[in-house]
């Protein structure tokens, strides 16, 4: 049990130290590249003296390196800074739109993994007949299909044509949960769809991978059922795998959230970092690129000690 | 061989019991490949075989890759790998035809009537559960005992085929016990539901001579003790003589020789039965050293670089030019480690080398192209020592560029003459090595090993991976070409037999010493050490009775 | 072995021949000009405008033939970067191993702990906005998956036994390197090609899409996308056609690499039919 402990903090510690180095990549990224923050904010016309004036205002003159743990600093302790388009407080702006965008990718999540994991199976199940190159072909289509399309096509077809949701996903405090359901109808099936085909094809080799293993053989010349052959000896070996799959598809979207949510006018995390792009805000930018990484990191490294703790390998070791 | 009379203990009140146990009668598999520049097609893998085997008598399955002998196994549990299907004849179990059978019948005759031991034990067990519940599984689902009993049943079966701590070894999960081992629980598993038939399937193929003896003898033992009937397959006539009663010979899927086991060893009449049983008796007559050694080795040491522990240590040979030494040893012998050694791929961290009177720099990097020239390697998987994108002609042609600067038509004159040497001839040099056979693969390694003109070929298992009659004609090629070339070879391997062919002088490894050494009548003469002796005796002869014998002295 | 070419491929090999094809002769091809007004606000489609026009009347069958050019283009080169950064260091990583391989694949595992349009984002929210900043982002960020293959496979391949034997022959590293690795290591990174490009035209039409790719009037199909998004409430479909147009493109190179890199699979140690 000592030696999975090790090896669990060994990950946990590497996650960590992964963290870090992201923070100081990020921070690298909008410091050291050309075009300095008061340069952003005041424009290409701005005099010398105010651009001056400004970066000593703002802490610019400091050395980075000091400037970097100032920033880490107040990160661990919630402080995110405040925004120079407008000087609201960060924290304050992001804590909302977090929610929002947790809720959206959680509804896509709660419909995607099951769907996928159910699909997979039926595809392993009808391997190389009509059901499975029904599945295959129509996911290796929806693999390519960018954000976009699919989520106008949807308002195009199911708001615009239908009527049967709203085409711009409107979230307000009162809203009560089926109302908010409603709301995240289309994004969430949108978000679904697009990782769907991923999570499918994946968790179909994976399965496919176990299934083809000498104990499944073994199994099956021991004369024991489909049922049993795939609930006792193939599930116990695929879940790690599935997990791992569930895992990285949530991981990527994470990433597919900002444009969902810039397609239905969402106001969530990732329609605030695209907006505050485009207006060279980068205290914003900074934290919510941040954000995402930490959610990007923590999911594979979930994936990872899933994989740990299934391998029976690891678990009783010689 | 007369039927057991203990048979009818263990035909536990089946129907059929006057009847033969199983009857295969004109049997045709076949399978349909799918090849990416044809149709998909029918071939047909095994054509037109029959046999009977009563209860407990063991029959053998034995060929070359290819007989189909695997394949008829698993038919005798009408099971068909990678969409291998009976499409003609009858499988009759107990009187009853299985070939059509549904799933569901199936069902009732795998894991109950008939059982099954693969060559893999180690893939063959599921990683994610303990041994035990592995083991009683199908006596539990057929309700033929209680889970107590069950258990009871697999820890006597784990003590008769001489397992250790016999209690609580089935507490343990499959990667936590060694491959010998494995290879016994599975035998244990395949015991355990009483079924009437296992079908072994090479099981012990995959491992080292001194464990296969044990589980040969454990095997032997237990099919004796309970009298169950055994289908025996292997590639090795030897092994499969110790276990059956009867031996049928295989060839590309036809029956080619079907007789009780004495027979077939001492009077064989089909030519290829005859090969076979005649296989590995090439005779060599050795030579006495020279005064001066071409390559000497001494006081070798050597680690890999990260660890602590010594692969080799203190090991000193030495060989004469035109001369065949036999490194042997069993997996962890330290023999591959060696040649690494030699070839400069692992400096040593003791102990030097010379050669033609030179010292020889320990490290790749620091030795001249002369120095590389003079010394070749020949590998055990030819598929993977060959560049695959290369043709023979580029295979065999770049020694001869690299280091004697022949090009053109010159080049393409020395490739023909390089093929002819190997028995293979000019028309193969565009070939790309996925269009030639196993036998011709290793024969381009060889050809290239020449083209460089070297005094010393290393060669690491060359003849391993090889069917038996292939591994001979290989054998004999490397003794002509050293009567021709007067090249010297370090003929490392785990298979006394092919020792006792081809080497002049012998040294036998075991965990990274040298525990015997000389020339090769010294060696192979008694008084043995320890370690010798067993692995002498533990060498499968081509004779009825030696398992019994080796049994009997050694007191397995 | 060219003789049977699955549908699915021959269908890929044509679509993308001909966007491939439209990219090449846009200005030929196109029957107004890319940022000419010629009729009315999101006109449907019709004879005179084969696809409707735009959100600023302009003829969007013309912006679709120019899109397609800027789309492909660009995507074509980041392509090109990623592919020769990260295949060179990729191969050097292997073959030279030690402290080199550990930093860049050290420094590779950071820049993907990061999701590429995070960063992508982050990055672009200082770096000025032109064409060369895009394109180098674009390459050098998806450089990272092209080293990691490159990598994987030349390790895979170095230790095989024809390099050994190679090695032993006393073959310098420009032998190894071009005569034994890389004619192995070739077919994967061409089917990986195709996915990269893939990639990039998704990457580049994200970008666009969300307002940091191709700058106006300057158009590439996900900027066109963005433009007539607005419409789509009103029932007005113009947006969905870039959108339809990436999706198929997408497609059609994924049908040819999926083949292609069937054939790897077959190719490999030379087993065919298995």
């Amino acid at each position: 049990m000592s030696y999975i402990l090790t090896l669990l903090a060994k990950r946990l510690a590497i996650s960590a130290l992964l963290l870090l180095a992201v923070s100081a990549l990020i921070f690298a990224g909008t410091e050291i590249l050309p075009g300095d923050v008061a340069q952003s904010v005041l424009g290409q016309s701005a005099t010398p003296e105010a651009l001056a004036n400004l970066r000593r205002d703002m802490g610019l003159d400091e050395p980075a390196l000091s400037r970097y743990f100032g920033w880490l600093g107040g990160i661990v302790q919630g402080d995110l800074g405040t925004a120079l388009t407008n000087g609201t407080d960060i924290a304050d702006a992001i804590g909302k739109r977090l929610y929002n965008t947790v809720f959206l990718a959680s509804t896509a999540a709660v419909v995607a993994v099951p769907l996928a994991i159910s699909l997979g199976l039926l595809a392993v199940l009808y391997k190389n007949r009509w059901p499975d190159k029904l599945i295959s072909g129509t996911t290796l289509a929806f693999i390519s299909l960018p954000e976009f399309f699919i989520g106008y096509l949807l308002i195009y077809f199911v708001a615009v044509q239908l009527g049967w949701f709203p085409s711009v996903a409107t979230v307000y405090d009162s809203m009560t949960f089926a109302e908010r359901l409603n709301a995240v109808a289309l994004p969430a099936a949108t978000l679904t769809l697009v990782v769907l085909a991923h999570m499918m094809r994946m968790t179909r080799a994976a399965i496919l991978n176990v299934m083809q293993s000498a104990y499944i053989e073994t199994a099956e010349l021991k004369g024991l059922s489909a049922f049993r052959i795939v609930a006792k000896h193939a599930l116990p070996n695929a879940i790690a795998p599935i997990v791992n799959v569930v895992m990285l598809n949530l991981a990527y979207l994470v990433v597919g959230v900002v444009v969902v949510e810039v397609i239905f006018v969402y106001p969530g995390m990732g329609q605030y970092l695209v907006d505050h792009v485009s207006k060279r805000d980068v205290p914003v930018v900074q934290a919510c690129g941040l954000i995402f990484a930490t959610f990007y990191i923590g999911l594979n490294m979930i994936a990872d000690i899933i994989s740990i703790v299934a391998n029976p390998r690891i678990r009783h070791p010689r | 061989m007369a039927s057991n009379t203990n048979s009818t203990d263990v035909s536990k009140g089946a129907t059929g019991t006057a009847g033969p146990l199983l009857h295969i009668r004109n049997l045709q598999l076949s399978a349909t490949v799918y090849p990416d520049d044809a149709k998909p097609h029918t071939v047909t893998i095994v054509d037109d075989v029959s046999f009977t085997l009563a209860r407990g008598q063991v029959l053998g399955l034995i060929g070359e890759s290819g007989a189909g002998k695997s394949t008829i196994g698993l038919a005798a549990m009408a099971y068909g790998r990678g969409g291998v299907h009976i499409s003609g004849g009858e499988v009759l179990l107990d009187g009853v035809d299985i070939s059509g059978a549904s799933r569901r019948e199936l069902r009732k005759v795998r894991g109950r009537q008939v059982c099954y031991v693969s060559q893999s034990a180690a893939a063959g067990f599921n990683p994610a559960h303990r041994l035990i519940d592995q083991v009683v599984e199908s006596t539990l689902l057929n309700r033929t005992a209680t889970a107590k009993e069950a258990r009871a049943r697999a820890i006597a079966l784990f003590d008769t085929l001489g397992l250790p701590n016999p209690q609580n070894i089935g507490n343990r999960y499959p990667h936590q016990v060694s491959g010998g081992q494995l290879q016994r629980v599975m035998t244990a598993m395949a015991l355990c539901s009483e079924p009437d038939l296992i079908v072994f399937d090479e099981p012990t193929t995959a491992l080292d001579v001194t464990t296969q003896i044990e589980v040969l003898a454990a095997i032997k033992r237990a099919i004796r003790k309970t009298g169950v009937a055994a289908l025996y397959i292997s590639h090795d006539l030897a092994v499969v003589a110790q276990v059956s009663d009867e031996i049928m010979v295989l060839k590309n899927g036809k029956t080619v020789e079907h007789e009780d086991t004495r027979s077939i060893i001492e009077t064989p009449k089909e030519t290829y039965t005859q090969d076979l049983v005649n296989v590995r008796s090439i005779e060599h007559q050795e030579k006495p050293p020279a005064d001066t050694p071409l390559l000497k080795v001494d006081g070798i040491t050597a680690i890999y670089p990260g660890t602590d522990v010594a692969v080799l240590s203190d090991v000193s040979i030495e060989l004469s030019a035109g001369q065949t030494l036999a490194v042997v040893g069993e997996s962890g012998s330290g023999k591959s480690t060696l040649a690494r050694v030699i070839t400069g791929l692992l400096p040593p961290a003791k102990g030097s080398l010379t050669f033609n009177g030179q010292a020889l720099p320990p490290e790749l990097k620091q030795r001249s192209r002369e120095e590389l020239r003079e010394l070749q390697m020949i590998y055990q998987m030819a598929d993977v020592a060959m560049n695959p994108r290369h043709t023979v002609s580029t295979i065999i042609g770049r020694p001869l560029t690299y280091y004697f600067n022949i090009r053109g038509r010159e080049r393409k004159q020395r490739v023909a003459e390089l093929l002819d040497a190997i028995e293979m001839g000019e028309g193969f040099a565009d070939r790309y090595p996925a269009e030639l056979s196993g036998g011709q693969k290793q024969r381009v390694c060889i050809a290239r090993a020449l083209a460089a003109k070297p005094s010393l070929i290393i060669c690491d298992e060359v003849t391993s991976a090889l069917d038996p009659l292939v591994a001979d004609g290989i054998l004999k090629l490397l003794l002509e070409l050293q009567s021709r070339e007067n090249v010297a070879y370090l003929f490392i391997t785990h298979d006394l037999a092919t020792v006792k062919a081809i080497a002049d002088s012998i040294a036998v490894m075991h965990r990274g010493k040298r525990v015997r050494y000389g020339v090769k009548s010294d060696v192979l003469t008694p008084p043995f050490d320890d370690y010798t002796q067993l692995l002498l005796s533990s060498v499968p002869q081509m004779k009825a009775g030696w398992l019994d014998q080796a049994i009997v002295e050694r007191g397995l | 072995m060219f003789s049977r070419i699955p549908i699915s491929a021959i269908i890929g090999l044509t679509i993308t021949s001909l966007f491939l094809l439209t990219a090449a002769f846009a200005p030929w091809l196109a029957p107004y000009g890319l940022a000419e007004t010629v009729g009315g606000v999101w006109e449907p489609m019709s004879s005179q405008f084969w696809l409707g026009t735009d959100n600023l009347g302009r003829d969007l069958l013309s912006r679709m033939i120019y899109g397609a050019r800027t789309t492909i283009f660009i995507a074509l080169l980041a392509t090109a970067i990623s592919f020769l950064v990260g295949s060179i260091l990729g191969l050097t990583a292997a073959v030279i191993g030690g402290w080199l391989d550990a930093l860049l694949s050290r420094f590779v595992d950071l820049l993907m702990s990061i999701p590429t349009l995070i960063f992508a984002l982050v990055v672009l929210s200082v770096l000025p906005a032109n064409l060369l900043t895009l394109i180098l982002v674009m390459g050098i960020l998806d450089a990272t998956r092209v080293y990691r293959l490159a990598r994987a496979v030349a390790v895979d391949i170095n230790v095989m036994e024809y390099v050994e034997a190679a090695r032993l022959r006393g073959e310098g590293r420009v032998w190894i390197v071009f005569r034994e690795i890389l004619p192995n290591a070739l077919t994967p990174l061409i089917a990986e090609l195709g996915l990269r490009f893939i990639f990039q035209v998704l990457f580049l039409s994200a970008l666009s899409f969300l307002g940091l790719g191709i700058q106006p009037p300057d158009a590439d199909w996900g900027g066109m996308v963005k433009e007539n998004k607005d419409g789509i409430i009103f029932g007005i479909p113009a947006a969905l056609i870039p959108a339809a147009a990436i999706s198929i493109l997408a497609i059609s190179v994924n049908l040819v690499a999926d083949w292609i890199l069937n054939r790897t699979t077959d190719l490999k140690g030379g087993r065919s039919g298995q």
